[in-house]
């Protein structure tokens, strides 16, 4: 490129902000968007497609969003025993803790919910007068199907959880059995120092979970 | 101990003291709580970009720790590759209506959008069955892609300052059709599919322009930040990932494109980022999961057969698999058919170079011909039949006119979308297409078309008109 060319290439960046090729690029697609649109005027259905397009990002944005953020953020503070950031459940004596519930809550409700979010019109029988002189058919089961399986999601969740809680339990005593037989080797070893501080396994605990299984990376901040 | 102390020190003091002390005290603290506010205000009046108004403009509300490039750059790469097959199927499903042909055209503004239209083949005959089949499918598994994508962008539509440059604004009006865009396909698609008609619009005009609009926004999203969804892609490995569990799972690295790409607001990641609740391969296990779920409680209605009966949420799935019931997406019922319509006074007109009246006893009479075509809807559901009947070349023959450029076809109906359609040189030519007068054995259910309807191999479910009343053979198209 000569030294002309460059500067206009660099006034044109200064002054638009990006390489003109992006000004280009912008600028076709916003033709063949107009173009479409053009069309949607000639079919006399503009006001009804702009609402439309405005009302799905407005809706998705600033409707949808916040209340599934808000719904998640309340059900972590709500929960008994949420998430990690809290204590988890006090356990009886000589038994472990659960895991955090959240994840076993929200991913079978997120589902239930996307599920009804995608098939509210049958699954509410909002559309059963215009369903029903289509096909013939009915929009009544797909309430019950929506319920079962909301609570086929529930029940796989609460089986998964107990399967997570046993798995937790039995590296806890792992731990426990791999600590006493570390003691006992310290005690059992005669020429051992009496200086050097008997090599005793940290004790297994709980106050985060999941409980630490090897100490953290000194490089990765830790966040808690 | 020592709030006790505290206590006895101040009963010692002096009450009219201590209110003094007290007054001014909060009269200082007050003086300087106000020239903060004034020095913040003069400040922010200043340099308005470095200080964001309150609530999703502050970047410290943001605080997911897994939103970072990386995620952001996995969903593309499978939006990237899903979309694309959508739009495409989309947009042969548009062709499969051969709006080319007079009166078929349901978009006729879309003028050069049309660039691309061809003869709709006959065969293969599950062409159509398959395309739709997908369309649907996979526009309902990539529901929850897109919000999930959407989620983890969502704290650049807060980034303050708004624009910095005319680049930027023109990007960000750019989204409005990319977002706007998708949003408006899935809701509407979502929303035909169960035949919930809430839009004020016509389906197939605001699905095919609204598509345009999302490819346009789509293809310049795509061109302007695939080198960024690279270098997502490059800055952790997938396969470690997948590997993590939860206590180790931290918030991505600054990524380094983020100053350079003149994007304010510090990119995707959170710049206070809480503690994870779930692991990144929890979260892509979720999303995949929701996809599974959402796509294998449909799909069933597409492959048909047993496999139906999975399909607990498909329009024409578990509750389609009734005796003696087969799909339909228009009943006799509904479009006011009358006994007489389909009694003794039944008349086929064909018109060509002669025109042929014919009772159902003289069509019943000419050679039947068997064949086994799949019926599929451009709602995605679809069921593989035996039909017998007569062919439509032999109709043609009949009428005089032996190679037609086009056909006509036209219902009893008389109300309604589709209730006649044209069809091609091609499918009027083809063996397979018939004027089908029994259904897997039995004569033709009413709802089915009784007592004639055409049945086209790989055409669009409504252009296998039902109820058929008149075929006038088209010298040219």
């Amino acid at each position: 490129m000569t030294t002309r060319g460059r500067t206009i290439t660099s006034r044109i960046r200064h002054w638009y902000g990006a390489n003109p090729l992006h000004l280009l690029a912008l600028l076709a697609a916003f033709a063949l968007a107009g173009y479409a649109v053009r069309a949607v005027i000639a079919a006399g259905q503009f006001r009804g497609f702009a609402l439309w397009f405005a009302v799905a990002i407005v809706g998705h944005d600033l409707l949808l969003f916040p209340l599934y953020s808000l719904a998640d953020l309340s059900v972590q503070r709500l929960l008994p025993w949420g998430s990690s950031r809290k204590r988890t459940r006090p356990a009886p004596a000589g038994q472990v803790p659960g895991p955090p519930l959240i994840n076993y809550v929200r991913i079978p409700a997120g589902f239930s919910l996307l599920l009804l979010l995608a098939f509210f019109p049958l699954i509410l029988g909002l559309s059963e007068p215009e369903y029903h002189r289509a096909s013939g058919l009915t929009t009544q089961p797909y309430l019950w199907r929506w319920l079962a399986v909301t609570g086929v999601l529930f029940a796989a969740s609460a089986v998964s959880y107990a399967l997570a809680w046993r798995r937790a339990a039995a590296r806890a005593r792992k731990q426990q059995a791999a600590a006493v037989a570390a003691r006992t080797r310290a005690q059992q070893t005669p020429h051992a120092a009496p200086d050097v501080p008997s090599p005793v396994a940290p004790r297994a605990t709980f106050d985060v979970w999941p409980p630490a299984r090897q100490p953290h990376r000194p490089d990765s901040p830790d966040l808690r | 101990m020592r709030r006790a102390a505290q206590i006895r020190r101040n009963g010692h003091q002096r009450r009219d003291g201590r209110r003094r002390h007290a007054l001014a005290a909060s009269a200082a603290a007050e003086y300087h709580r106000a020239s903060a506010l004034a020095r913040r205000a003069a400040d922010a009046a200043r340099h308005p970009a470095d200080h964001p108004p309150p609530g999703p403009f502050r970047p410290g509300i943001w605080r997911s720790p897994l939103r970072g490039l990386w995620l952001t750059s996995i969903l593309a790469v499978v939006l990237l590759a899903g979309l694309i097959v959508l739009a495409v199927t989309g947009l042969l499903s548009y062709a499969a209506y051969d709006p080319l042909l007079p009166g078929n055209d349901q978009t006729p503004g879309a003028g050069l959008l049309h660039f691309y239209l061809f003869s709709w083949p006959t065969h293969p005959s599950w062409l159509y069955r398959v395309d739709q089949g997908v369309h649907i499918t996979l526009g309902l598994a990539l529901l929850p892609v897109v919000l999930a994508k959407l989620w983890s962008v969502l704290p650049r539509l807060f980034a303050w300052p708004p624009v910095r440059s005319l680049a930027q604004i023109l990007e960000r009006v750019s989204l409005i059709m990319l977002v706007g865009g998708v949003l408006f396909e899935f809701a509407t698609g979502i929303l035909n599919i169960q035949n919930y008609y809430v839009f004020p619009f016509s389906f197939y005009t605001a699905h095919l322009y609204g598509a345009w609009v999302f490819i346009a926004g789509f293809v310049i999203h795509v061109a302007l930040k695939f080198p960024r969804m690279v270098t997502g892609l490059r800055s952790r490995r997938l396969r470690r990932e997948l590997r993590t569990p939860l206590a180790e799972t931290r918030p991505e690295e600054p990524d380094p494109g983020e100053t350079e790409t003149a994007e304010p607001g510090g990119g995707l990641r959170a710049a206070h980022p809480r503690a994870p609740t779930i692991s990144r391969r929890g979260l892509l296990a979720a999303i995949g999961g929701a996809s599974l779920t959402l796509g294998g409680l449909v799909v069933g209605q597409s492959i048909g057969g047993p496999a139906r009966r999975t399909s607990l949420f498909g329009p024409r799935g578990l509750s389609a698999t009734a005796p003696h019931y087969l799909p339909v997406n228009r009943t006799a019922a509904s479009i006011g058919l009358t006994a007489a319509d389909v009694g003794p006074g039944y008349r086929l007109t064909l018109i060509g170079t002669r025109t042929v009246t014919l009772t159902q006893a003289q069509l019943l009479a000419l050679p039947q011909h068997a064949v086994e075509l799949p019926i599929a809807c451009v709602e995605g559901w679809s069921v593989s039949c035996q039909w017998t009947g007569v062919r439509l070349a032999d109709l043609a023959r009949l009428a005089g006119m032996p190679d037609p450029a086009a056909a006509q076809v036209d219902s009893i109906q008389q109300v309604g979308a589709f209730k006649t359609a044209v069809l091609s040189a091609g499918q009027v030519a083809d063996p397979q297409s018939l004027l089908a007068v029994t259904l897997n054995g039995r004569v033709l259910p009413r709802d089915h078309g009784y007592p004639a309807r055409t049945i086209i191999p790989n055409a669009p479910g409504v252009h296998n008109t039902k109820w058929v009343n008149k075929i006038t053979f088209l010298k040219q198209a």
